[in-house]
């Protein structure tokens, strides 16, 4: 668990990495270094975006699989890492 | 059952068989007995059957009457040969199922065919006879069915014989002079003949026919439904995102999946995370290295060009113009007060004189800058003036006299907007004031500063700010050196009993129409009673005076944000900053604060206090020979403060598109631009304007390829110059940039105070440190001295007798 701590602290340490969230399968928040009203939107709001995108990817070829989301905004971008039963959250801000 | 054969059996022509046959019915017991049965003896394929005559005969003898052959007895007879032919009729062609061929050739004939078809066979298989065999068809007599008397109704033949007309004349009438007379038809009867339309029949044609179209659909059926309709209801649902539990959340931080899950995952994360930390690949290179450049241009390129200069010849002499103010709308247009050259003691030496000359506001148009598009009277020298921020027809002004003067030019708008055509008339139009304060209620000195407090605000009659809901600038603020700040309202004031409303209608009523010297009434109400809503003079322990209070008023919606601290300016050169708000003291009195904060740091009079139109906090102070930057909240001094130049500076403005860029204006007539991003110790660049000092800066937005600044000086000539696109464009992040620099200061400023706090505690420590030394020095000398003395007059007595201190002294010796 000591690892799961230090990995997580080493990419918030990260230039301009504003926040770190790991949510579960349902979207459920499980650890996050932003504040509570924050993270629950961008778990909510992530978790549906990921699914919807893995079910893009996978109609268009069945053996395909979503490994790996960027979105970029004006302000920052936000990485999305999805994988069966996690999904790990990071938002940077590039320009910093 | 015999048939009837025929009314005539043989020889007609019309009874649709040939004349050598004759047809018969046989019954089953002829036919048994001369072996021709139905499908047994005769069929379809082979009905031919020879009869011998003599069976006929003998069958005829036999049966006699009853015999079928009776009715061809005495054909048969008449045959010549011995044999004839029955032919099986099947298909009753002649009328019965037999027939008997009457005659030797039928008989051929009859019997022929199958010859003939076996000859056909033969021929086939000999295809040179084809020719022989086929006969030509031999003409036949026409048998008429009747078609000749349809030809015959067809043809046109004359029904009568033709006839002939012949018809003459004299022949003295051909090609005589005919005379033609008029004559009116109506006037014979049968004059004329009158074709009268009629509505004829056959063209009103009812349509007995019609092609109709149908199709089969299937069954439709039409219903309907209502629901009830009850009324609409709110409805709301609150939802709550699910969360975990803490133990829940240590639960899932602890398993395996979580693990290995952080470890595949974050290997992709740390790769995008370096990209971006790399680089910023949505990052226009392209467009920044414009903006960059830019500040590397040549010299030439940031000098500020003249664009256009007015000077007035008729009302400009021996004048100076004392402010500038932009018309906020129409652009092209700005205005001058112009004021005089003279001292204190001049004026009042040539005091009759200044009375016929009254004291005028111009307004320039940069369509023409020889003559002054309009002109406003004042009823004295006007120091400071400003256009209503809602109503840019209204003009509030104060004057030297300590009067606040309003003008309202709304009649001469259309002047000034240039619509009327130029050779119209030559002579401006002078405006008279429209109201002017009483002078009993308001300034003692010279009003030296006027501002409108913007349109979201009101100041209530206790000092109270709250919004104001009609949305249009009504509140005025002045400023006089006799320590006062006047907040006026310029709306009729309200009326506290009904008697007085009375009486103040019967006044209004009494003089509707007396509008002397054409102006406007917007302002009666307030003309020679003008009284100022509230003042405030804040208590300053020597009394100063005011020169010029000046706070940005952010125009913030709510009346918590308006900022009640202000920044006056007494004479001394000294900048206060004050809340003007007024408080209770104990008898009910209103009175205000003593001031927060005073500074003294401007050697002369502080003429121009700025906000930055970027920074809402940040102030440009200019006085003496220095200027000075503040932050408000940083109450320990200047964050910037610049060094004494060479002549004393007159005016200071910020520019309104650059934050890092501010104008100064000098004695000597120079116009600084300082760059703080460039240089903070000396103006980025410097240049001559006039020989005069310059009274007044004041920049504006044409349009977003112009920015002009107009420039006053002490001769009353208005320069309007041209901003280059180096001085007007922000390089990018400039903002960011100076903020980040006025940060530092302030951390500067904050840290040498620390470090002076520090330093006069370290001084006094080190001075405690020493007078403790030398104390203990001292005393230690005497200590000495004290035992020396002991030790000549018997240390033992002594050591007995004061056991504390010797220990005291021999701790001190050592």
């Amino acid at each position: 668990q000591a690892e799961v701590e230090e990995t997580l602290k080493r990419i918030q340490t990260h230039k301009g990495v504003i926040g770190t969230i790991v949510v579960n399968a349902e979207g459920i928040p499980i650890r996050t270094t932003l504040d509570n009203s924050t993270t629950v939107q961008y778990a909510g709001l992530l978790h549906q975006l990921t699914m919807k995108a893995r079910s893009t990817v996978r109609d268009i070829d069945p053996q395909n699989d979503l490994t790996f989301l960027r979105i970029r905004s004006k302000k920052h971008e936000i990485m999305v890492a999805p994988d069966k039963e996690y999904m790990l959250i990071v938002i940077q801000n590039p320009s910093e | 059952m015999k048939k009837n054969i025929g009314q005539k059996p043989f020889y007609t022509s019309h009874q649709g068989h040939p004349d050598d046959i004759c047809p018969l019915t046989l019954t089953s017991a002829t036919q048994e007995l001369f072996g021709c049965r139905y499908d047994g003896d005769v069929t379809r394929d082979n009905p031919y059957k020879i009869l011998r005559k003599e069976d006929i005969l003998q069958d005829l003898r036999n049966r006699a009457a009853v015999s079928d052959f009776s009715p061809v007895k005495q054909l048969v007879l008449a045959y010549p040969e011995d044999e004839l032919l029955l032919v099986y009729d099947r298909d009753f062609i002649y009328g019965s199922s037999f027939y008997l061929v009457l005659t030797v050739e039928g008989k051929d004939r009859h019997l022929m065919p199958i010859v003939a078809e076996v000859g056909e066979e033969a021929l086939e298989r000999e295809p040179s006879d084809v020719f022989a065999a086929q006969k030509t068809p031999e003409p036949r007599p026409w048998i008429s069915l009747g078609s000749e008397q349809e030809i015959e109704e067809e043809s046109v033949t004359d029904s009568r014989p033709r006839l002939k007309c012949r018809i003459s004349r004299v022949r003295r009438a051909f090609g005589a002079p005919v005379f033609f007379s008029d004559r009116n038809a109506a006037e014979t009867k049968d004059g004329f003949i009158e074709c009268t339309p009629y509505q004829d029949k056959i063209f009103s044609l009812k349509q007995m026919e019609r092609h109709c179209g149908v199709q089969a659909i299937p069954n439709c059926n039409s219903s309907s439904t209502q629901t009830p309709w009850t009324y609409p209801k709110n409805m709301c649902t609150q939802y709550e995102p699910r969360e975990f539990s803490k133990e829940e959340k240590e639960n899932c931080l602890q398993s395996e999946e979580l693990k290995h899950f952080i470890s595949l995952a974050v290997s992709r994360l740390e790769v995008a995370i370096q990209q971006n930390e790399i680089a910023d690949v949505f990052f226009d290179d392209w467009k920044a290295l414009s903006e960059d450049d830019g500040g590397y241009a040549g010299k030439a390129d940031s000098h500020l060009k003249e664009y256009q200069s007015f000077t007035d010849l008729h009302f400009s002499q021996e004048k100076t113009i004392s402010n500038i103010s932009w018309h906020p709308t129409i652009s092209g247009v700005i205005a001058v007060a112009m004021t005089e050259r003279l001292s204190f003691e001049d004026r009042i030496n040539a005091s009759t004189k200044l009375l016929l000359n009254p004291s005028l506001i111009l307004f320039w148009s940069f369509s023409d800058p020889i003559n002054p598009q309009l002109l406003l009277e004042c009823p004295d020298d006007v120091f400071s003036f400003e256009f209503c921020p809602s109503d840019p027809n209204i003009i509030v002004g104060s004057c030297m006299n300590g009067q606040v003067v309003l003008w309202d030019i709304s009649a001469h708008v259309e002047r000034l907007q240039g619509t009327r055509s130029n050779t119209r008339d030559n002579e401006t139009s002078v405006v008279r004031y429209c109201a002017v304060s009483s002078i009993e209620h308001g300034h003692k000195a010279p009003v030296t500063d006027i501002q409108w407090l913007p349109e979201t605000f009101e100041v209530s009659r206790m000092g109270v700010p709250m919004e104001n809901k009609s949305g249009m600038c009504v509140q005025i603020v002045t400023c006089a050196p006799d320590c006062c700040l006047m907040f006026w309202d310029i709306r009729a004031p309200r009326v506290a009993f009904q008697n007085m409303a009375d009486q103040r209608k019967q006044k209004v009523e009494e003089k509707p129409l007396e509008n002397p010297d054409g102006v406007p009434n917007t302002f009666k109400h307030l003309n020679l009673t003008w009284k100022p809503l509230f003042r405030v003079c804040p208590r300053l322990v020597n009394i100063p005076a005011i020169h010029s209070p000046n706070w940005g008023l952010n125009g913030s919606q709510t009346p918590n944000l308006f900022s009640d601290n202000l920044f006056f300016l007494p004479q001394d050169g000294e900048l206060v900053y004050t809340d003007w708000k007024l408080e209770k003291d104990d008898s009910g009195r209103l009175f205000s604060v003593k001031p927060s904060h005073r500074f003294t740091i401007h050697d002369g009079l502080v003429n121009t206090v700025r906000r930055s139109p970027f920074f809402k906090d940040i102030v440009l102070t200019v006085g003496g020979w220095t200027f000075a930057i503040w932050k408000e909240g940083v109450m320990n001094g200047p964050i910037i403060h610049s060094s004494c130049s060479q002549r004393k500076c007159t005016v200071g403005y910020w520019s309104q598109s650059r934050p890092a860029v501010f104008y100064i204006g000098k004695e000597d007539g120079n116009l600084e631009v300082w760059d703080l991003l460039e240089k903070t110790h000396e103006p980025s660049q410097t240049q001559n304007i006039t020989t005069a000092p310059i009274t007044c800066i004041k920049p504006w937005i044409i349009s977003s390829k112009q920015h002009l600044l107009a420039v006053s000086d002490h001769l009353g000539t208005l320069h309007i110059l041209e901003i280059p696109w180096t001085l007007r464009s922000p390089c990018s992040n400039e903002k960011l940039s100076v903020n980040k620099y006025f940060e530092k200061e302030v951390d500067r400023l904050v840290y040498f105070d620390k470090r002076r706090e520090m330093r006069t505690k370290e001084k006094k420590n080190m001075d405690a440190e020493e007078l403790r030394k030398k104390m203990v020095r001292q005393r230690s000398q005497i200590s000495k001295w004290i035992l020396i003395i002991i030790c000549l007059v018997g240390t033992y007595s002594v050591v007995k007798y004061i056991p504390g201190k010797l220990y005291f002294f021999l701790t001190y010796l050592d």
